[in-house]
């Protein structure tokens, strides 16, 4: 349990690095952190086709995607860097405090839920609900990574042609 | 055949990836063959009866779980019209051949998305396909480098915030149909229905934030704040194809295919229809009266028309839907037609700001009376097609004794009658100024869709009584 627990302070210490750091390549990495983290909590919950999952797609290939826009991407002058960096501090430096708030003050609450829930239908296994019922949504899938691999043609294009 | 509406588009997109380079300039004329036999099989009654022999393989390959109905056949009808005029107006304002090919793809990849709403019977296809049609959006409001060298951070701008509460109206969708699984058991549109007719306060919490997600996607008030960003910052044909279907197709008519599905005519949510309808059209309008740009006012315009659709959904249920339905398919084909003129405007003037402009109307006729008759069909006069859907939706709420809210629709339809007079105005009446001595009327190229469409709403508005069989047989 305790480590479990150092493991869920780390993986959202992870989550605001990536989002408060200023350095794409930091937050991309802190992305992939945040995912490897996430996966192992599944890991150990049991959910193991479903960390397989987390760790393939969120922490390797978003990241691959993300590192490699990033190197696409041109360095700020010094200047607005440092202006930028002031002006988020400005705006954003209670949102680690109110998250913390929040999450304590939610620790508190025990609020029964008293829901007739039921169990969904199908067998439960992820592989055959994937690849026997939800053929439809697996074709809607392939149609995503499709329009995401043009989305990295059109824009990578532009990139080379803007250097030209 | 269900199943050839999403894999003829899908297989088109494999075909046209692995011709030769040079081969590629057919790219837009094979994405409107599509397009033209989607619109011609909207024709084909009782759609989902023909599945069987002669496809029967497919369905043994896919088990995919489809059925097209008259609601399925007007957005396929829709789609296939207002993709072929997007790609025409593409022909020829995109002047790179690259831009040409990878714009003819990602409209085959969001008809996909499109056709898999119009049929999907379940909420997490349903889900899915949605996502499909505003990936393939976002990436062709940001794919074009035509117009303004500096535009590029106003479109990156526009398509940002669309994706951003793209994504939040995701975040909606899956938590609802999470909260689904848990009280229902299953999200098919008949278990949802079943799980709506018994009490259980999180079905309707689900429902809610299904809801609210496809008003985000729609682009109603209070989540339109992305809509003229968006529409404003694309390219004159995402523009066109966007305004003309996509949002309605993810967040409207997945919200009329919800309600036709999963909601019986003792519908509690209905008050939430009706305020946010009310709202929609009142904001929508007033805000399009107070915009100089072109493309944002008819940005804000959709919004306000958006808005009719929700609130014919909130009165009688029957003679809603159909309302619902004809405006729809109005909306898609006027609205088109309007930003298709907005980008011959644009490719004549060099502007879209109307305060600049003013007496081109006796340069360019023809768009001059085509806007003219897109405009009027819209405000609703008759006997343009948009005065019968206007009329239906008007009655579909005194049936249902929502005598205020029909009051607000006829007089916001008054408000769009004045932006548009201020529009047809500011734009095309007036002595011509100097500056636009030399503007000529729009290439044919792009006059003929415009008419084409304009023919459509002349017609619709005539032949009312025989247009409204063939297009949604007789009712919804």
């Amino acid at each position: 349990m305790i480590w479990m627990t150092l493991l869920l302070v780390v993986l959202v210490l992870a989550a605001l690095w990536a989002s408060m750091t200023t350095a794409l390549l930091r937050a991309a990495l802190g992305l992939a952190l945040t995912s490897a983290l996430l996966a192992v909590v599944m890991f150990s919950m049991g959910a193991t086709l479903a960390a397989v999952m987390e760790l393939s797609v969120c922490a390797g290939l978003i990241s691959v995607v993300l590192v490699s826009v990033t190197s696409l991407t041109q360095r700020q002058p010094l200047k607005e860097i440092l202006a930028n960096r002031r002006s988020r501090l400005r705006r954003y430096w209670p949102l680690p405090l109110v998250l913390i708030a929040v999450g304590v003050a939610l620790s508190f609450v025990h609020a029964p839920v008293e829901i007739a829930l039921r169990v969904p239908t199908g067998d439960g296994d992820v592989r055959t609900v994937l690849w026997s019922l939800r053929q439809l949504d697996l074709f809607g899938q392939i149609l995503i990574l499709l329009a995401g691999v043009f989305g990295v043609l059109v824009l990578f294009r532009k990139e080379a042609k803007h250097d030209d | 055949m269900s199943h050839l509406l999403l894999l003829v588009p899908f297989l088109a997109v494999v075909v046209l990836n692995l011709l030769p380079k040079r081969a590629r300039g057919a790219a837009l004329w094979v994405s409107f063959g599509v397009l033209g036999l989607e619109a011609a099989a909207a024709f084909v009654e009782r759609f989902s009866s023909i599945d069987s022999s002669a496809f029967a393989w497919l369905e043994s390959v896919f088990g995919f779980r489809l059925a097209a109905d008259h609601l399925s056949g007007l957005a396929m009808l829709c789609a296939g019209i207002v993709g072929m005029v997007a790609l025409l107006v593409a022909r020829r304002t995109l002047k790179d051949a690259g831009e040409k090919f990878f714009f003819a793809n990602l409209v085959l990849v969001a008809l996909v998305g499109i056709n898999g709403i119009a049929m999907v019977r379940d909420l997490f296809s349903l889900y899915v396909f949605v996502e499909v049609t505003a990936i393939a959006t976002f990436i062709l409001i940001t794919a074009s480098r035509s117009g303004a060298a500096n535009r590029d951070n106003q479109v990156f701008e526009g398509a940002w915030k669309y994706i951003i509460l793209s994504v939040i109206a995701s975040v909606l969708m899956l938590t609802s149909i999470g909260f689904f699984l848990l009280s229902a058991g299953d999200i098919t549109f008949d278990a949802v229905k079943g799980a709506l007719g018994a009490p259980g306060s999180l079905t309707w919490v689900a429902m809610a934030l299904f809801l609210c997600g496809l008003f985000v996607k729609g682009g109603l008030v209070p989540f339109h704040g992305w809509v003229a960003d968006a529409y404003t910052a694309a390219p004159a044909p995402v523009s066109v194809f966007m305004a003309g279907i996509v949002t309605k197709a993810s967040g409207i008519f997945a919200l009329l295919r919800i309600v036709s599905s999963t909601m019986g005519s003792a519908l509690p949510g209905r008050e939430i229809l009706l305020v946010v309808g009310a709202l929609t059209i009142v904001v929508g309008a007033f805000l399009a009266l107070g915009q100089s740009n072109m493309k944002r006012m008819l940005a804000y315009s959709s919004v306000s028309q958006m808005g009719y659709i929700v609130l014919a959904l909130g009165g009688d249920l029957s003679l809603g839907i159909l309302a619902a339905g004809l405006h729809f398919f109005n909306h898609a084909i006027s609205k088109s037609q309007l930003f298709a003129n907005a980008a011959a405007i644009e490719e004549q003037l060099g502007t879209l700001n109307m305060d600049e402009m003013g007496g081109i109307g006796a340069r360019m006729p023809v768009t001059a009376g085509t806007t003219a008759v897109a405009t009027l069909s819209i405000a609703g006069l008759p006997p343009l097609a948009g005065f019968w859907s206007k009329l239906l939706i008007v009655l579909a709420l005194w049936n249902a004794k929502e005598y205020g809210f029909a009051a607000v629709a006829i007089l916001a339809s008054l408000v769009t009658l004045a932006y548009f007079l201020s529009l047809q105005r500011r734009v095309f009446f007036g002595k011509t100024h100097p500056k636009w001595a030399h503007v000529k009327e729009a290439a044919p190229g792009l006059l003929v869709p415009v008419v084409a469409l304009a023919l459509i709403t002349i017609a619709l508005g005539v032949g009312f009584p025989f247009a409204l069989r063939v297009l949604l047989g007789g009712g919804a």
